[in-house]
Order: C-alpha cells, then structure tokens, then sequence
C-alpha cells in the first residue's frame, strides 16, 4: 500500500474503504462460524422431540423417542456397552502409548529417532482399512493368524475372535496408539529434567522418580489423555460398525447409524441417542479444557537444560527395541500385508503354497474399471483441500479476533468455533442432515452438504493450530504496519497471515489428511453421486467384495501416504518439521 | 575431600560428532573448602559438575569422595547418582511443583536407604529449614515461593541428607541483582558455618572470588588455572584468564634486553616499558603485557620514576564508586580506574604512569 502514504486525500479515502473491509470479513466469518457450529446442534435437539413424518402423518411434538430411547432397560446397556468400549479401548492405547513415549524419551532403548517417524504411520492408514485388515488376520472363519495356529497346533477352535469387546478395544486401542504416544511424549518433552535429576541426586531410584515425581508432575497430562482418547474412542464408528454390530454388540455411534438406515427411519430416535452421546463427550472435552489450564502451572517451572540423562537400561534394552519392532509388525506391517496378500486374489484365501500361484491383477483391474472411481477420488480430493483451505482461512480471522482484540464476547466466539469438537462424527452427520432435510436450499444429496459438514468437523482443530501461532505474533509487528499506513486487510494479508504461515500449513495439512479419510460422518450424508473413496471402501464391505477392497485399500494407503510425503517436504520449506 | 584425576566427558551433539566437553580435568578440594569453577558458557563447568554428581558418564578418570570411589574408569567403578550421597542445587532450582516446601525438604530422606521415623524427619527438615530462614513457610506451596526463598529450598533439599559433598550449579544465575548479592553473603556464612566440602559453578567473576578458597578457570573444556583468587587475579597464567578475570589492558612487546633482579626493558606500542619477569628471556623474544585498570595510575602533574607517558583523556564513565577513564597513549587506548575526586575534563592531557611490579607478562602465544 505505497500509494497510501503519498498523499492525504489518498489515505482519507482509503481509510473508508479499509475499514468497512475490515468489518465484512469480519462479520462474515463470524456468521459463518456461527450458522456452521449453532445451526445443526439446535435443530438435533429440535428433531428429538419430534415424531417420524411420513406422507400421510405429519410430524408433532413429542417425547416419545427419549421414552423410546431412555424407558428401556436397553438404552442402559447400550450406555454401558459404548463405556465399556470407551474405556477398555482409552485405557489399551494410553498404557500403550505411554510405555512407548517413556521408552523413547526416557530410556537409550536402540533406534529410537527412526521409531519416532515410523510412530506416525498408522495415523494415515484410515479406520475402516486398519479394522478390515484385522478382521483379515483375526476373524474366526476366515482369519490368517487364527488358521495358521490351528493348523500348526492341531487346534479345535479358532484362538482368537475379533468379533467381541475384547476385539474391539484391541483394533481401536492399537489404531489410536499412536496418539497417546505423541501426547504423552509431548508431555514428558515439556518437563524440566532437572526435576527428575535432583530427585536422583536425593537418592531416589529409577523407580521411586519414574512414580514419585516424572508420573505425579505429568498427572494432569496423563488424565487429560485418557480422557481424550476415552471421547475418541466413545465416537469411534467404524470398529462397533464392523466388529460389534455382526454379533449384536451395539454402541450409541452404531445404534444411531441402524436407527437411520431402519425402514421406516426413526431419525428422532438417532437424535435421542445423539444427544445422550453428545452430553457424554461434552463432559469430556470440558474437564480436558479444565485440565490444560491446570496443567500449565507445572509447565512453566521449565528451567534451561539439554535433553535429559538418558536411563541406561544395560542388557534389557534390546528387550525394549524388540517390544518397539513387535509393535511395528502389529501396527502397519501385518494390516498392510494382509491387504496386500488378499489384494492379489481372486477371492480372499489364507496364504499357502497353491494361493501363491493363484496370484492375479483383477481386484486392481477392477478398481481401475470401476465406474466411479474417477469422480469418487475426484470427490476425495476436493472435498480435503477444500475444507483445509477454508478451515483455515476462516479460523485465521476468528483467531485474530479472539487472540489479538479486546471485543467483548470473544470467547465465546472461541467456544462457539470450538464446539464441533463436542460433535462425534456421526452426530454431526446426523445434525447436519436433519438440518437440510428440514430447510431445504437445495444442497441435501450434494457435494455441498459434505463439504459443510467436513469444515464443521474440523474447525476445531484449524482453531488449535491457528491459536498457538497467532500468540506468538506480537502485536506491535501489526501496529508498526499500520504506522506505515497498511489498512487492515492489507496488514492482514501482508503481515498476519505470513507470519501464520507455519502453523497455517501444518493445520491444512492435517485437516487434508483427516478430511480424505472421514467416513462417519460422510456415512449419513452421501449420495451415489457424491460418494468418496472410504464410502466406496464400505460399499465394497458390505457386498462382501473383499479382494476388491483390499486393492482400492491398498491404493488408498500408498496415495494417503505420498500426499503426507509431498506435505511434509512443503512444510518443510515453509520450516514446519513436524506436520 | 574430593579428588577428580584426568576427568573426560564427551557428548555426541545432533549430527553424532563428538563433543569434548571435559579434558583432562584434574583438582583436589580440601574437607570443607568451596571450590569454584569458573569460566564463560559453554566451557564445560556444568559438564564436570554434571560428571561427578553421576549424572553424566564420563568416559575416562577416576572420581573419589573422602577415599570412596565412585567413579573409575580403569577399575570399571560407576556408582549411580543416587547412591553418591551427593547434595545438588540445579541452575533452575527444580522445586517439585506438586509438594509443599516442607514435603520438597524431606524428600530425600525419605528414599534413601536409611530409615526415618517421622519424627527424625520433621526434626532434621526444619532444622535445615531453620538454616535458611524458611522455616515460617514450611506448609506453603513451593511454586508460590519467590526467587530467593526456592533458592534458600533448593539448597535445603540438597543439605537435609547432611551430604559428604555439595555441587551448586549457577545457583545464584536467576535471582536479580540486590538478592544475588544478599544470597551470595548467606551462601557463603551457611557454607563456612557448617564446613560442608562444595563445588561451586559459575560464569560471574565477581562471585567465585568473593565466595571461594580456591578457583578453577575453564577454557574449552580444560582447566586453564587453579588458585585462591588473588592469585588468580593477580597472577594470571595466560591470556585468557587475565582477560576472563577482572577487565585488564593488553599490550603486545619485543625485549629490548633482560636485566638484573627479573626485570626487563620492553618495547611496547606506548613506548619503553620496564616490568619484572621472572622467566629467563633474550632479546627480541615476543611477550604479551596484561596491565588491570586499577594498576594504570594517572596524575595531572608528571609524576617521578620510571614507566611514565603522557597522555589524552579520550573518554569518561562514572560508576559512583569510581571512574573509568579511557586515555590514550601513542596509537593506544588504555582503561583506567579512578578515584571520582580526579576530575580532568575529556581532551585534557594527564600522565600516566605504570608499577613494573604490576604489569603480568606472559610468552606470547
Ligand atoms: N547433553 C548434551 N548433549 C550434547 N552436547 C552437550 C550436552 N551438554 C553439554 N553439551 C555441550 O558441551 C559443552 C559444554 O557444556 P556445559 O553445559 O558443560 O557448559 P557450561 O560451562 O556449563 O556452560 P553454561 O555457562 O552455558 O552453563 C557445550 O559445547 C555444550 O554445547
Ligand atoms: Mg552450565
């Protein structure tokens, strides 16, 4: 804006026009936010209360479906069934994920830094992959590891079933793994290692600190963990779709989606569901919220220190390295393997001698011919940089609004943007689609709807990034801007924005990579002309198709992670290292 | 007493090269003296300190605490740290943030192998507590502590196990000014007084002389010199520990000819320079002059005797208590401290004028 500081008139009349840029932009993602994130919570509430309409019966007031849902002893299993789920499968990942992360922080366990980048693999491969490929390996009728120990000890019976709560937490706890491991590394990294040292030099030993002070200082870490993992896993949909609801075992997520899919639907009754589920996580992603501002007073007694002193575990360090590489195999190497193997089948057989020579393209020529297959990927693809893109930009000027100015009522605009992290995705779906049932502008069966319900979704996370890395800008780099006379929008654009860059990346690198991915909330939404690929991979489930799937799956993988390698090589341009 | 012979300690850094962060260290601390290591960031003090607290593994030396040894590379010995007995105070104190002052104290005694009752454990925490003035506080939460009572905890906590050595890392490093003063005197009273044996480490000149019986100045890894600080101030080895100590002149000079009694003539960028050198020399040997500021003497009226140039006020710098002139003398500028009652305006001529006892020569390097 060079023009601006030349002459008077110039700046006057700029002035007008910048400031009421200032307020459009404003305002209109302000209202954005607000239709996107209010709208459909109100109208679920709304439907619950409501009775199926059908052409002859109009809908009416009703509290009917939380009578249905609530006057049976059965609502009270299903709620004790999903907490089951949820903390069987919370508690697995966290036990997991935090022996791994002190492994790898705390202890000079070999091949460590190479664990850290593997760690991150299984985030790409998506739910209904990895719990498809463990049902490949652990099912009782057709499941690799279960034949080969029965034909290699002359067993009976099939040792393991992963149709059962014991085989649900293990899917979903080892999937989410991951994720309690990069939160509790984080949560050791964050620590002062001279606490631990000085209480070394006391005499404690390597027991007595790792309980007495590493684990007592990293509490408010480790419950806010749990109870992210436990709403998590209390949303998961895919491993109850797929594992529980063939046996019977139903939680709140897979009982909203048959109440749905029921003839006639009873979508007041999913709501009733939805809204017990939602009261659920919104306890949970309080008390979390609650907990990160507690847990920074231990943060900050950081004092200035190397990498902490390392435990010399001797001999039993290779223990640990073995117990890294087992985890490996469980992790990515078996799931992907196995879809591999039966990707290159006519029809899904256990590995031997004959299968091999039976090997064939037609699953991938399939997959190749496959009618859709274009537009569907095409759909993939648009739908996640689509809502990475605008996640982003618009959580950007929210941010701003909610880090950088005093405007009353700011935060509630910032709980306003964070309340679809309250949304399991189901749920969502599930408001999303009551709402354009119900007012119909003409994007019901669209892409449109998906594409809202994609930056509801994850305009959470858009706000998580864009926060950490707006606090960082200091404001008086914005005020010496405007000293030289740059408007608003130009400051924003030139200054705020680049300055943003990073956080702004790796935020639209991980909305992309989750957004590709999505399927419970797709599940609700989609129509056969704006299916992506995980809704044709659950397609292909339900046909029975598995060869099939197992070669898109496998497709899907290796694209998922050339698009994570291509991301991390631009963010490391732009100096992100982790994205 | 504590004898560390041949100490080396390496670090990989992030690329895997090695890092020698500690070469060859060897010294020896009499029962109850405070023993300073002293020199800039980086040069290996928390390193050596680190490696006889156990916390680092050294890869050579031998370490011995009151004839025990705990750490011997030729002997295979390696005691962990927390069966040393050692008493640590941590640059950032590392105050356990979920224990009141009291619980932060009696951790130590509490596991250890020797047993308490509870009893024994209030009596000895707030005895130590009492040491260091904070038994009033005692139930207080320890993060509500400012700067210089979590330091007075920190120094509790290392002493409650009554240790048979005390390692303090910069403990004084992160309270302001006025109170680093003020601790510094408490330290030292609460040292003398309970004649605990101590390694001190730190970057600050002025501190490691007014605290120490003896001084170890660090270079790169590697002890420069050793010394009850006057002679580390006024007889510096080297360059680099006269420059580290104290602020001094140096000036760079060729003998002109050895004399009797350990002088000799010097010709110097100010002119002819007559000093008292022990080491034998000849002629046209190169050397190299450390003068201290407070040794430059100045004078409005020529004053008598030798070593004497005339000279310009180039610049003035009041610090209260004194004056620092800068004057300069031929194609040289020279520090000198004053007296605030000299009062020669900048661009006036004075005399300067040097004591051959007080110039410190070494070989030039
Ligand atoms: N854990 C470590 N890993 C790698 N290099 C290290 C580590 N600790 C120290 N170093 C390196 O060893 C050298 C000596 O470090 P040390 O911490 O002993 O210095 P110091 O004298 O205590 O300095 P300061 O006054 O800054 O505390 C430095 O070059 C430092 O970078
Ligand atoms: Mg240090």
């Amino acid at each position: 804006m060079s023009t601006t500081i030349i002459t008077t008139p110039g700046i006057a009349t700029h002035k007008r026009a910048a400031v009421d840029w200032k307020w459009v932009v404003i305002g209109a993602c302000v209202a954005f936010t607000i239709y996107i994130a209010v709208i459909p919570l109100a109208f679920l509430f709304w439907q619950s209360f409501r009775t199926p309409q059908t052409a002859t019966v109009p809908a009416v007031w009703t509290l009917g479906n939380y009578a249905a849902a609530y006057g049976t002893s059965e609502t009270f299993r299903l709620f004790l069934t999903s907490v089951q789920f949820a903390f069987g499968a919370s508690f697995f990942s966290f036990a997991v994920g935090t022996t791994l992360a002190w492994m790898n922080e705390r202890t000079n366990t070999p091949f460590k830094s190479i664990f850290y980048a593997l760690s991150l693999i299984p985030l790409v491969i998506p739910s209904i992959l990895f719990t498809v490929a463990w049902i490949l390996l652990a099912s009782p009728q057709i499941g690799i590891i279960n034949q080969l120990l029965q034909n290699w000890f002359g067993l009976a019976a099939p040792p393991f079933d992963i149709y059962s709560m014991g085989g649900m937490i293990w899917v979903d706890g080892l999937h989410y793994s991951p994720m309690a491991f990069l939160l509790m590394s984080a949560a050791f990294r964050a620590m002062d290692p001279s606490l631990e040292e000085s209480a070394t030099m006391s005499g404690a030993s390597v027991w007595q600190v790792l309980w007495r002070v590493t684990l007592k200082l990293t509490w408010p870490a480790i419950f806010a963990t749990i109870l992210i993992l436990f709403v998590r896993s209390i949303e998961s949909f895919e491993v109850p779709a797929l594992l529980g609801l063939p046996v019977g075992i139903e939680v709140f997520t897979s009982s909203i989606y048959t109440a749905v899919h029921r003839y006639p639907s009873q979508v007041g009754l999913a709501s009733a569901y939805g809204v017990a589920l939602l009261a659920i996580t919104t306890v949970g992603v309080y008390a979390v919220a609650r907990l990160s501002g507690k847990g920074s007073k231990y943060a900050t007694m950081t004092g200035k220190g190397f990498r902490p002193r390392q435990i010399d575990l001797g001999a039993w360090r290779w223990a640990t390295a073995s117990g890294f590489i087992l985890y490996f195999v469980l992790i990515v190497v078996l799931p992907f393997l196995v879809l591999l193997w039966s990707s290159f089948q006519h029809f899904y057989t256990v590995p031997s001698r004959e299968a091999l020579r039976n090997l064939t393209l037609d699953p991938y020529r399939f997959v190749f011919t496959y009618p859709d297959l274009a537009s569907t990927m095409w759909n993939s693809l648009v739908l996640s940089f689509g809502s990475a893109t605008v996640v982003m930009l618009v959580t950007s000027v929210i941010c701003w609004l909610v880090v950088k100015t005093k405007i009353p009522g700011r935060w509630l605009l910032d709980n306003i943007a964070s309340l679809p992290l309250v949304f399991p995705g189901i749920v969502l779906g599930l408001a999303i689609m009551i709402f354009y049932l119900n007012v119909d502008i003409g994007i019901y069966g669209t892409i449109w709807i998906m594409f809202i319900a994609y930056i509801t979704r994850f305009m959470p996370y858009g706000m998580r990034y864009n926060t950490t890395s707006m606090l960082q800008i200091h404001t008086e780099l914005e005020e010496s801007a405007a000293m030289c006379g740059a408007s608003w929008t130009t400051t924003f654009r030139r200054i705020v924005l680049p300055l943003l860059k990073p956080g702004l990346v790796a935020g639209w690198i991980y909305v992309m990579i989750v957004s590709i991915r999505e399927l419970s909330t797709s599940i609700l939404l989609y129509s056969p002309d704006t299916r992506v690929v995980s809704i044709v991979i659950w397609e292909l489930w339900q046909n029975g198709q598995y060869v099939e799937l197992s070669a898109l799956g496998v497709l899907f993988i290796l694209l998922l992670f050339v698009l994570v390698l291509i991301a991390r090589w631009v963010g490391g341009k732009y100096g992100i290292r982790e994205a | 007493m504590l004898t560390v012979h041949g100490l080396y300690t390496e670090y990989p850094n992030e690329r895997g090269d090695i890092v020698k962060a500690a070469q060859d260290v060897t010294f020896t601390v009499e029962e109850g003296r405070l023993f300073t290591l002293l020199g800039p960031s980086g040069c290996g003090k928390t390193t050596t300190l680190r490696s006889i607290a156990g916390l680092e593994r050294p890869r050579a030396g031998e370490i011995s605490v009151n004839d025990r040894v705990v750490f011997s590379s030729s002997k295979g010995v390696f005691v962990s740290p927390n069966r040393r007995g050692f008493g640590m105070v941590f640059q950032s104190y590392a105050i356990w943030p979920h224990m009141t002052v009291f619980e932060n104290a009696a951790f130590p005694l509490q596991v250890g192998d020797k047993k308490y009752t509870r009893a024994q454990v209030r009596e000895h925490v707030m005895r130590v507590l009492t040491a260091v003035q904070l038994d009033e506080l005692a139930d207080r939460e320890a993060t509500k502590l400012s700067g210089g009572p979590q330091q007075q905890l920190a120094l509790a906590r290392a002493l409650v196990m009554e240790p048979a050595l005390l390692l303090l890392d910069e403990p004084l490093s992160n309270l302001d000014a006025k109170l680093r003063d003020r601790m510094r005197f408490e330290l030292k009273r609460l040292q003398r007084e309970l004649k605990i044996t101590t390694v001190y480490v730190t970057h600050d000149q002025s501190e490691a002389l007014a605290l120490s019986h003896e001084i170890a100045v660090m270079n790169q890894g590697r002890i420069q010199q050793i010394g009850r600080p006057r002679d580390i101030y006024e007889n510096p080895v080297n360059q680099f520990v006269a420059d580290f100590v104290g602020n001094t002149n140096f000036l760079d000079g060729t003998v002109i000819r050895a004399e009797v009694q350990d002088r000799c003539i010097l010709d110097t960028d100010i002119g002819r320079l007559a000093v008292k050198f022990a080491k034998p020399v000849k002629a046209n040997d190169r050397v190299a002059i450390s003068i201290r500021p407070e040794d430059v003497e100045l004078a409005e009226s020529r004053p008598a005797g030798e070593n004497v140039w005339q000279g310009t006020v180039e610049q003035k710098v009041f610090l209260g208590e004194a004056i620092d002139f800068r004057v300069t003398v031929g194609p040289r500028s020279l520090l000198s401290r004053q007296h605030p009652t000299l009062r020669t305006p900048v661009g006036g001529s004075i005399f300067v004028r040097v004591n051959p006892e007080k110039c410190v020569v070494f070989s030039a390097s």
